[in-house]
């Protein structure tokens, strides 16, 4: 059943003072709502449950791309099609544009955003795996303040967050650290464009002399959350030269840190198997 | 908890300045169909995978089912009615019409806005180009061969003029 209009209301703050006041008054209240792709859906669908929001749309200090030396520093509401544009993302973080491409079609993408993506909670999202590889870190803003947390311990479970009821996703940011290393980003899903994933890998390795000796592997739709598989990496990083064996050592291992289901997208089994595959493609085109 | 209350959206549409008073979170679709009887847009799914309500949103493709009005408030938006001008068809629509790009027409809005910003943007699209611009409009009729022609045909016929 469709959603009661009038029930719904949307405010338009001028400001992050008076977007982040308002979160701080009345704590859990005010959902922000920033390009709609994720809310609009559940609203027309009867689903969305929150009755007030606070549209950040337009709020300047969310938006833009700003690099120092260390980092990239991208606005929370930095769309998927200004990620695609971007050269700097194009140049370094290619994993994340490749995630931006393969994330709904081009009229999703230039309204759906990374912080909205995080916000939302999907285990199933296509951005995060690439965030996580590039050991990314997420500033949460409130009126007491702000705070950088890393993104791998962000999510606790099933749509839950380490994000307080008054704070609000307002800067994802990067190190500028992934130059020289092998990437590898692949969703696997139903059709290439708007299908969600059934499984969705991201990649990225430093080799020496044909060994791993650094390494990030971070999943989505194979568990509650997106997930990085540290005990898979920590093994690659401690072993040799990358034999069948190790590689099917490293597929037992990253079975048991994803915990894949049953749904109406495929199949626990499928999952696990398409999750083992992709690492095995990553590792062999890294070596 | 009472009602909330409407508010004043004002926009240009087609190039016309408008205001309507809607509910803050009231859909651009419905908006735009039934406050400004645009009908032209079409609502395929309502949830924003077939692309039958695409219109250009400040020159950019959104699905108007996703988009709440209040975010057009002092926008400029482009719906299917203001892409030719006058009787004059654009080189998308003429290739369409000449192309067999359109059948039972529900998507060809969102079809036609979607090549019409691809080739904005990129003029000389690949095949692959043309694929990935159009991948969010389904298609239920043609199977998107004709469809795909149809967006090549009007590449070629810009280029000719």
């Amino acid at each position: 059943m469709r959603a009661y209009l009038p029930k719904y209301e949307m405010v338009t703050p001028r400001n992050m003072e008076e977007a982040l006041a308002r979160m701080s008054a009345e704590p859990g209240i005010w959902r922000p709502f920033a390009g709609g792709t994720d809310l609009m859906v559940l609203l027309d669908a009867g689903k969305l449950a929150q009755r007030k929001f606070l549209s950040i749309w337009k709020l300047p200090e969310l938006h833009g791309i700003a690099g120092t030396r260390e980092h990239l520093t991208l606005g929370a509401l930095t769309t998927y099609t200004e990620v695609q544009r971007s050269e700097t993302l194009q140049q370094e973080f290619p994993l994340l544009c490749r995630a931006a491409a393969e994330t709904g079609s081009v009229a999703t993408q230039n309204r759906g955003t990374l912080g909205g993506n995080i916000a939302n909670a999907s285990p199933a999202a296509d951005s995060p795996p690439a965030l996580l590889v590039y050991d990314a870190e997420l500033e949460l803003v409130s009126a007491r303040g702000a705070r950088w947390v890393p993104y791998a311990q962000f999510h606790k479970g099933y749509k839950q967050m380490d994000l307080a009821p008054d704070e609000l996703i307002a800067r994802i940011r990067m190190p500028r650290a992934r130059s020289g290393w092998k990437q590898y980003y692949r969703k696997v899903g139903t059709r290439s464009a708007q299908a969600i994933s059934k499984v969705c890998f991201a990649g990225a390795a430093r080799m020496e002399n044909r060994h791993i000796a650094d390494v990030r592997i971070a999943l989505g739709s194979v568990a509650p959350t997106v997930v990085r598989c540290m005990k898979t990496e920590e093994f690659l990083c401690a072993t040799g030269a990358l034999t069948p064996a190790v590689v099917t050592r490293a597929q037992e291992i990253l079975s048991g840190e994803i915990a894949p289901i049953d749904d109406f997208r495929s199949t626990a089994n499928y999952r696990r198997r398409v999750a083992q595959n992709l690492l095995e493609e990553f590792l062999l085109s890294s070596g | 908890m009472s009602d909330a209350a409407k508010v004043r959206i004002a926009f240009r549409v087609n190039g016309h300045e408008v205001a309507v008073d809607a509910w803050p979170m009231a859909r651009l679709l419905d908006v735009l169909r039934k406050e400004l009887r645009l009908t032209g847009t079409k609502e395929g799914c309502g949830e924003g995978e077939c692309g039958a309500c695409a219109v250009l949103l400040d020159g950019a493709l959104v699905n108007s089912c996703l988009v709440p009005a209040v975010h057009a408030d002092g926008a400029s938006v482009t719906t299917i009615e203001g892409v030719a001008q006058g009787d004059d068809l654009s080189a998308v629509q003429q290739a369409f019409l000449e192309h067999g790009g359109a059948q039972c027409g529900i998507c060809t809005p969102g079809m036609v806005l979607a090549a019409v910003n691809l080739l904005a943007r990129n003029p000389n699209p690949t095949e692959a180009d043309i694929r990935a611009g159009l991948a969010g409009n389904l298609c239920r009729c043609t199977g998107y061969m004709k469809i795909f022609e149809s967006v090549i045909a009007a590449c070629k016929q810009k280029g000719d003029r």
